[in-house]
Parts: C-alpha cells; sequence; structure tokens
C-alpha cells in the first residue's frame, strides 16, 4: 500500500515485477538503474545466488518527480522467478501497488508464462488483492529472439484482462521505459480514483 | 485481510520523533528507525549519517517477512523480536504491534539487556501512536478523504512526470 507522508511531502508506492524464471525482471531493474540519473535512485539491491538467479528480491528506489508538491517514490521490487521460491513471491506481494508481468516471449516458454500468471492469481488472492483491480501492466520481454512466439497468440494467452502491455527486449532496453510508465501512471490514476 | 493506505501527517511525525530520539538516548543507542512491514522508512533518530536508509528499510521489511514465514512454518505467528550481533555493531528489530518495525542500532556502549528493556516502553508508546494514525486514515477513508493531494490531481499532473 502506498505510505502518504505530509510531513516530508512525499509519497511512496510498491512495484513488483513478476513472471516466469530467467524472463528477464532483474534485466528490467538493471536497464533502468543504469539509465537513471544518479540523483533519481537510490542503490539496487540483488539478493541472488552465485550464479546470479534471484533468491530472494531486487530492489530499486526510484523519485519520479513532484505532483502537486509531493515527491513521487517508486520501490521497484522483483520476485524470484524460479517455482520453488513461492513462498518468497508471497511475501514480496504484501502491500503492492502495482504489478508488471514479464512474459518471456520463447514459444517454449509459453507453458512457464501461464504457470507464473496463475501463481500471480493465486498469491495476490491470498493477500486479498485482485488481479482485475490492481494496476497492472504486461511486458512481452525478448521480442528479439528468432523462437518468439507471436505476438496475437501472446497476447490471447496472457492478456486476457486487456491491460497495456509492451513488447521489449530487456537486454537492450526497448520497451523497459515505456513499461515503467506504464504501470506508474496506472498506480497514480487509481491513488486518484481511491481519493475521491 | 488487506491493508489500509499508511498516510502519515506532521504531527504524527513529530510524535513518532519524539519516541525515537527518547529511545536513542535512553538505550544509548545510536540510531533507531522506524520501518513500515512494507518497506517504506517512516523515521529516523540517532547518528544515522553514511547509513543508506531506504535500503536498510527495504531489507529490514525482507528480513522481518521471511522470519515471519517460517514462524508460520513452525506454528508460531511471527518472531516480533530479532538480535543481529555483529563485531562492532548490533541491530536489535521489533514488530511493533503487527504493523510498524523498530531497528535500534547500538555498540558496546549499550547492551542488549538494556536496548530490549527500552525498546519494550517505546514500542507500546509507539503502538499506540499507530493505532490512532490507523484509526484517522480509516475515518478518512470512510469519508472519501478530502485531504489527499491525490483527489485534485489532473491527468496532465500524471503526464508532466514523464515529459522528459
Amino acid at each position: 500500500m502506498s505510505f502518504i507522508n505530509y510531513s516530508s511531502r512525499e509519497i511512496n508506492c510498491k512495484i513488483v515485477y513478476y513472471g516466469p524464471g530467467l524472463c528477464g525482471k532483474t534485466t528490467n531493474l538493471q536497464f533502468i538503474y543504469n539509465k537513471t540519473n544518479p540523483d533519481l535512485k537510490g542503490k539496487m539491491i540483488s539478493l541472488a545466488t552465485e550464479t546470479e538467479r534471484t533468491l530472494f528480491f531486487d530492489f530499486l528506489p526510484l523519485a519520479l518527480g513532484q505532483i502537486r508538491g509531493f515527491k513521487t517514490r517508486f520501490h521497484l521490487y522483483t520476485v524470484p522467478g524460479q517455482v520453488f521460491y513461492d513462498a518468497s513471491r508471497k511475501l514480496i506481494l504484501k502491500g503492492v501497488d502495482g504489478v508488471v508481468f514479464v512474459a518471456d516471449s520463447q514459444i517454449e516458454r509459453m507453458e512457464a508464462n501461464l504457470e507464473s500468471i496463475d501463481n500471480l492469481k493465486v498469491n495476490l488472492r491470498e493477500q486479498g488483492y485482485e488481479l482485475e483491480k490492481i494496476p497492472f501492466v504486461v511486458q512481452y520481454n525478448k521480442r528479439d529472439l528468432p523462437n518468439s512466439a507471436p505476438l496475437d497468440e501472446m497476447r490471447r494467452q496472457i492478456n486476457t484482462l486487456g491491460v497495456p502491455e509492451f513488447e521489449a527486449c530487456a537486454t537492450t532496453g526497448q520497451g523497459v521505459f515505456e513499461t515503467l510508465k506504464a504501470v506508474a501512471k496506472s498506480v497514480l490514476s487509481d491513488l486518484k480514483r481511491l481519493s475521491r | 485481510m488487506m491493508d489500509t493506505q499508511l498516510v502519515m501527517y506532521e504531527e504524527d511525525y513529530k510524535k513518532i520523533l519524539g519516541v525515537i530520539q527518547r529511545l536513542v538516548r535512553d538505550a544509548n543507542s545510536k540510531g533507531v528507525f522506524v520501518v513500515d512491514k512494507n518497506g517504506q522508512l517512516i523515521a529516523e533518530a540517532g547518528e544515522v549519517r553514511g547509513i543508506d536508509t531506504t535500503s536498510l528499510a527495504s531489507l529490514t521489511a525482507g528480513s522481518i517477512a521471511a522470519t515471519g514465514g517460517l514462524a508460520k512454518i513452525i506454528g508460531e505467528e511471527d518472531f516480533p523480536v530479532h538480535f543481529h550481533q555483529g563485531a562492532r555493531d548490533n541491530l536489535h528489530i521489533t514488530l511493533v504491534g503487527g504493523r510498524i518495525i523498530l531497528v535500534v542500532v547500538f555498540d558496546d556502549r549499550s547492551s542488549l539487556g538494556l536496548v530490549r528493556l527500552r525498546v519494550k516502553k517505546a514500542g507500546g508508546e509507539m503502538a499506540k501512536i499507530f493505532e490512532e494514525i490507523q484509526k484517522k486514515a480509516e475515518s478518512e477513508a470512510a469519508q472519501g478523504s478530502p485531504g489527499s493531494p491525490f483527489a485534485e490531481i489532473t491527468d496532465d499532473d500524471i503526464d508532466n512526470l514523464f515529459s522528459d
């Protein structure tokens, strides 16, 4: 849940990048980290194994600018994608304000994408959220690979809610900031809606 | 149950700061941090220069969440008190009122016993303050929180954030 601090005139929101193992969640955050002005970002934390697989989470604090005199800060988190880290994924979803689902476009990862999105729905429900009701965007990552599935097919299977969607290649950065902007906008619009 | 949004006003902040500034002195500690369970830093006091407080808050919340998960596996509701001992500095972490985390950094100028004792008192006061904040948030939510800075923002305000 967002935290509005009138004392420091700040608003803090939490965005979680979700998706199957090796789909590029950490790569998204690394690209954002590398391309952001040092004044606007904090330290990126990666709790990863020796082989650089996310063990618990990655964390990147980001300042986006001011709205009506309030500094907007976004805390970006990734979850560990591998199936057996489910307990950790549940913990990271606590207090989430917006979700990015990073899908792996490779045709052989379709099954893993679907399993992960089902898992997202179940884990959100356990925290009292519904995917249909929270700010949510989809990113089709690794579009540059020759074995990527047709976009229409991915859209049909993954984006059943018809939320904003982006084609991406997180290693080169294509689509990374577009995805972030879309989810951040959606979170802020949701705050506006809730405060009316 | 879902948490309500945390909204903190100047007067709440001053109360919290008063409690932790006293805790720094009474416990003879280096610094005290108040962190939301979701990883947001709420307040800090003491010698905190050079400490990456944003990371500290996020990792503390992660650690509390992970040990809370462990507690449930063995049939406990939570492990509300944690102590990490280092070569020079130590961390004493307490979960207060199920939502707030109180982190005390101390070295050999203090002792675990003293920190424990002082945290117990401060934790009680802190729990009361956050109960009030929670009540206020709930009553404002029921009225549609007219004071929220986000009631007035326009789509243009949001677009302007991304205009670069």
